[in-house]
């Protein structure tokens, strides 16, 4: 799996309700739904401008706060495919590769990179390249690669439990 | 080497003979609760491929978030939750007035000391205070437990919080659950169990301890579990006719890091907008008008908060344009402060008493902010946007703290009443 996009920069301590707002959390909504509303509290240009395969790339606590798993949702359904922090919040994180996102800690990348920089990542290999910069991470292991390929827990669940009939 | 308390239960729940953390293991959890997003998790359990939830007696639904259904919408998800409960015959459901989840579920004995929690809720946490390993997941996880009943969880490293001394008059768990994020920062605990111990949690009791586990998830907690003992036992005492085996922590455990806080050193405090850890003191506040004071949540809505508001407001009059909306936490709190006459009181000082709930703590009803309005609450969150508009200030405090507030119209700490 490889990701190729451009690059979104963000800050320490960005929680689930600047991400997608308590108010639509009941809502019933399709993942393209959530997507419009991606960010809205912290960043209401994120969804005009992100495309297929573009990266996050924050701070340290990312996703804090609330367990809504839309806040991850609506991230990917805007076409992000991989959120860099320093640090994440753990219900946040589980969350984000529940849904199909690739979440990877690191502390060193935030301060390299630039908003609308390239970035590929290579998920099997653990590689990280923004221009000339290279950077390496510990490839997710086989269960959350099957998650991630699969699109979330519930396909890879689903499958898994189809498999056991 | 001696175990935690987090490495200890997860152990024995997972059947090991020992746990360390970053291991990985198969948890089977004692109860998976769910709320409002009960609608959005059935969703995810349909396309899993089974008909019928692994063990309906170990699921609670409890609604609470939006109640009573504020739009159409919000109806329409509260039906579909009650016709997959009747289908799937889960045991736990508990309706629209019955309470907040983190409230009722101890008032139904469903959480008893040594067992495993896991909730689709951030503040599940909360139930940590028996003793319990009590951790927060997503929705897509709370149905694959539904299915199968079990979820990988790791092991975490435990942060020690030894608590010393005893709180000044005015001051309460809340303004040392503050003290304590503003020391370690809104993610100082990430993925930690933090353990509440020593003499000063064991004077504490059992809604004050409540208090301390909910906020352990504004630390970035996975959990937050106080050491269990016989105030436990007693609290639970007619509520479950299940033993009660409490499961403490080795003397020789190791933890990641310890901290001690002394409660009479505590006073007063809020933490500012927009983050939690944005702690000072309630006397360095600043002359901070305030359009609305909410006293309720997970977090403060229990008897003992309704009780010192009351202290503070007792025979006075809330100042002149301040709203304030006091929410008991549950149906059981709500009779307790009706026959006692607690809410008469509060409604004669100027409140707006409303139903058991999480009221506007999520933003969605019951008293969200317009632009420019302050807030102060006695919940657990304070960002951007938390109650409904992204352009109001919420601050959080203590019961007493936010009483003496909605009698001035100001920020006030309780001590200048």
């Amino acid at each position: 799996m490889k990701i190729e996009g451009k690059i979104f920069v963000y800050g320490d301590d960005i929680n689930t309700d600047v991400i997608f707002p308590g108010k639509y959390t009941y809502e019933p909504m399709t993942p393209e739904q959530m997507g419009e509303h991606a960010l809205e509290d912290l960043d209401p240009d994120f969804v005009k401008k992100v495309e297929e395969g573009d990266v996050i790339v924050a701070g340290k606590n990312f996703g804090c706060g609330s367990s809504r798993e839309q806040a991850a949702i609506s991230i990917k359904a805007a076409g992000c495919r991989a959120i860099i922090a320093r640090s994440f919040a753990r219900i946040f994180y589980r969350n984000c590769l529940n849904s199909g996102l690739f979440a990877i800690t690191d502390d060193k990348i935030q301060a390299d990179v630039n908003p609308g920089d390239k970035i590929e990542i290579d998920l099997e290999n653990g590689k990280i390249a923004v221009g000339e910069k290279q950077y390496s991470f510990p490839p997710p292991s086989p269960e959350v690669f099957g998650i991630l390929e699969a699109g979330g827990l519930i396909p890879y669940t689903r499958n898994k439990i189809a498999s056991e009939k | 080497m001696g175990k935690t308390l987090a490495e200890k239960i997860l152990a024995k729940n997972a059947n090991l003979a020992e746990v360390s953390p970053g291991q990985i293991i198969t948890a089977r959890p004692d109860v998976v609760l769910s709320h409002d997003n009960s609608s959005a998790i059935s969703g995810h359990f349909e396309k899993l491929g089974v008909e019928k939830v692994a063990s309906p007696d170990k699921i609670a639904i409890i609604l609470d978030h939006i109640v009573p259904a504020a739009t159409e919408t919000y109806a329409k998800g509260h039906q579909k939750i009650r016709r997959f409960v009747e289908k799937q015959g889960i045991t736990h459901f508990y309706d629209v007035g019955c309470g907040i989840c983190h409230q009722v579920l101890p008032e139904m004995g469903l959480v008893l000391p040594g067992t495993v929690v896991l909730g689709s809720d951030s503040h599940t946490t909360t139930h940590g205070a028996f003793g319990a390993f009590a951790a927060g997941i997503g929705r897509s996880e709370a149905a694959v437990i539904w299915a199968t009943g079990e979820m990988w969880l790791r092991v975490p490293e435990s942060f020690k919080i030894i608590l010393e001394g005893k709180f000044d008059k005015w001051t309460s768990p809340k303004d040392l659950a503050l003290a304590i994020i503003g020391n370690i920062g809104a993610d100082g605990a990430i993925y930690k169990s933090v353990e509440f111990c020593g003499r000063g949690l064991r004077q504490m009791d059992i809604p004050g301890r409540m208090v301390l586990s909910n906020l352990a998830a504004e630390m970035g907690a996975k959990a937050g579990i106080c050491v269990p003992d016989e105030k436990v036992m007693h609290w639970l005492k007619g509520r479950t006719a299940k033993e009660i085996e409490l499961v403490l922590p080795d003397d020789d455990a190791e933890y990641e890091r310890e901290l001690t806080f002394d409660l009479e050193k505590i006073e007063p405090v809020i933490a500012r907008p927009h983050t939690v850890d944005n702690v000072d003191l309630a006397r360095n506040a600043g002359d901070i008008q305030v359009d609305q004071v909410l006293i309720g949540t997970c977090t403060n809505g229990r008897i003992e908060d309704l009780h010192a508001a009351l202290e503070i407001l007792k025979g006075r009059k809330i100042s002149r344009g301040v709203r304030l909306l006091v929410f008991p936490a549950s149906r059981e709190i709500y009779i307790e402060a009706s026959l006692d006459n607690t809410l008469a009181e509060l409604a004669q000082s100027g409140a707006t008493i409303m139903n058991p709930g999480c009221g506007p703590c999520l933003g969605a009803h019951q008293g969200v902010m317009a632009p420019g309005e302050v807030t102060v609450s006695t919940a657990n969150r304070n960002f951007k946007g938390r109650m409904g508009c992204p352009d109001a200030d919420i601050y959080l405090a203590s019961p007493y703290t936010a009483a003496a507030t909605a009698l001035t119209g100001c920020i006030t700490d309780p001590r200048d009443i």
